[in-house]
């Protein structure tokens, strides 16, 4: 049946089976990059070559990672952290789920406008977004066991990429777009990306009903952990730091 | 003006930083790999490109084998951070909204200050140079507003980088290995075995069949991008258009949006998952993907029903 070499496959199981087996991630991709190259029956030398020659073509990923810290660590020494919590305590009408929501559609509503740098992990969640929602659960509920702080954090994280995914493409420019028109007219079907961008607006309005009914539900959420936790440990001080 | 090359000098330098504070504090290892990757960074265009092969892998094994340890930074006391925040009060948003704002400034109109062959931001570049020269000013703001000296600065962004640590690396080296797997031919023989066993002649199945292809092969290879034109060329135009006469636009865009389902669900995509898991300093990396994996799953259950309906 198969008349075609199924070995370029093997790097893909190499990848499954060390995320399967919890080995480090670094270790894992390098070995099945490695296999990849083997499998392929690529010499040494050129396998290295074509790593480095990648390697330096994605130099440009970290950097949107790298150049926000510098800031954001100086302004963390002095309390920008504890400035966003105190700043959401005031809301007395704040809590954690509602502000992922109002985040939410704004990171959405803003990415679709184009501008999805108003936003991100380095500049927006660690700093800003994570601190006041673990704020707000802490108001309401006088306490902040660190699994709860954690689940809050994780879900600040998910609702930056969730409004980012679902509302950038919406936006014409965007390069996904551009990707799609470029590779339907290789295969020879002509479409206006005009009209790929507005279908995906169905999909966007329904990220944002399904995250969004999963972020107003979160807060009664929490408050079962909370509740769960203090009776697994009721001695144990909740801890502050 | 704003050129990658200036932004890659800039990387270099904060990672030499990096290095020189761990090898301040006896951390070898942790400092050869941060010592390479801002080799990589400053020589990496002057640099056989077997050479910088050999350093990723070096990195990769340091990385690999738990030599990249997390340094310990002096920060102030908690009494001493209120005190600050006490006497900086709101100015302290500032410079923190300067970057997201000043980015978009940037892109949208500094972008257009050019001249003959000479423009203020690289325009094939324009977010990642907005991005650096508002982080620039940024920093600037920020360091008057806390009168601390420049150094501080360096030292705060190792602070963070050695809080992600290997995680740092694994964007660009899953970037690298999907480079990899495109020379190897994975995607084609992944498309001729799903025309080879697939048969499918309802077109709700085919559509299930494209948006569940779409979403795996996208946890796989840890981009949806890399996944759209394999499983569209394997799946998408020979089943869903050219034989059940569906729309191609409709089909593209949420096709595109299952990928971006698939992308919320590997650890492959570490610049979204991985990365912010450690940047949040979460003990379980998996947390992130977590705390998505119900709205993925059900987002694209919700996808493979607008496709039926919209596409037919």
């Amino acid at each position: 049946m198969i008349d075609f070499s199924l070995w370029p496959l093997l790097g893909i199981a190499v990848v499954m089976l060390g995320f399967i087996l919890k080995f480090n991630p670094v270790l894992v991709v390098t070995v099945a990059a490695f296999a990849t190259g083997m499998a392929v029956k690529m010499p040494i030398i050129s396998w290295l070559e074509s790593l480095g020659t990648a390697f330096l073509k994605t130099r440009n990923l970290p950097l949107i990672l790298l150049l926000p810290l510098a800031v954001i660590g100086l302004l963390e020494r002095h309390g920008l952290r504890e400035k966003a919590q105190s700043w959401i305590q005031n809301i007395k009408a704040a809590t954690s789920g509602r502000l992922l929501l109002v985040y939410l559609a704004l990171r959405e509503s803003t990415a679709a406008a184009g501008l999805t740098s108003l936003g991100g992990h380095p500049q927006m969640v660690r700093p800003l977004l994570s601190p006041m929602a673990e704020a707000a659960f802490e108001q309401k509920h006088q306490s902040l066991p660190d699994k709860i702080k954690y689940k809050i954090r994780a879900m600040s994280a998910a609702t930056d990429n969730i409004g980012l995914f679902f509302g950038e493409d919406i936006f014409v420019a965007f390069g996904a777009i551009i990707l799609m028109h470029t590779f339907l007219r290789e295969s020879g079907i002509e479409t206006d990306p005009l009209h790929i961008a507005l279908w995906g607006i169905p999909t966007a309005i329904a990220a944002f009903l399904i995250h969004g009914t999963r972020l107003i539900r979160f807060d009664a959420y929490l408050a079962r952990q909370l509740k769960d936790e203090l009776k697994q440990a009721p001695s144990q001080e909740p801890r502050h730091d | 003006m704003i050129s990658m090359t200036l932004l890659y000098y800039v990387a270099a330098i904060l990672f030499f930083a990096v290095s020189f504070f761990s090898f301040q504090d006896k951390r070898y290892s942790s400092a050869l790999f941060w010592f390479s990757y801002g080799l990589i960074f400053l020589l990496g265009d002057f640099m056989p490109p077997a050479l910088v092969g050999a350093l990723v892998v070096l990195m990769a094994l340091v990385a690999g084998f738990g030599g990249v340890i997390g340094g310990n930074y002096q920060t102030l006391e908690l009494q001493q951070r209120l005190e600050s925040v006490k006497r900086l009060g709101n100015r302290l948003f500032i410079p923190a909204l300067m970057i997201p704002l000043l980015t978009v400034f940037s892109a949208l109109v500094l972008l257009h200050i050019q001249g003959d062959g000479w423009s203020l931001l690289d325009p094939k570049n324009a977010t990642l140079s907005a991005l650096g020269l508002a982080a620039f000013f940024a920093v600037l703001a920020a360091l008057y507003l806390t009168k601390e000296k420049p150094q501080q600065a360096l030292k705060e962004s190792s602070r963070l980088i050695e809080a992600i640590g290997w995680a740092f690396l694994l964007p660009q080296l899953l970037a690298t290995l999907g480079l990899l797997f495109n020379q190897a031919g994975v995607g084609e023989t992944v498309s001729k075995l799903t025309t080879l066993y697939l048969n499918l002649n309802h077109p709700l199945l085919a559509v299930a069949c494209y948006a569940i292809g779409m979403a795996l092969f996208t946890v796989i290879m840890g981009n949806a991008f890399a996944a759209f034109p394999v499983i569209t060329a394997g799946i998408g135009i020979p089943l869903l258009v050219l034989q059940h006469g569906g729309d191609p636009a409709i089909m593209a865009a949420i096709g595109m949006f299952c990928g971006y389902c698939g992308t919320l669900l590997t650890p492959m995509a570490a610049n979204f998952n991985i990365v912010p898991a450690a940047l949040l300093e979460l003990p379980d990396k998996n947390a992130v993907i977590k705390a998505q994996a119900p709205t993925a799953l059900v987002l694209l259950g919700v996808n493979i029903i607008l496709m039926y309906l919209l596409m037919f």
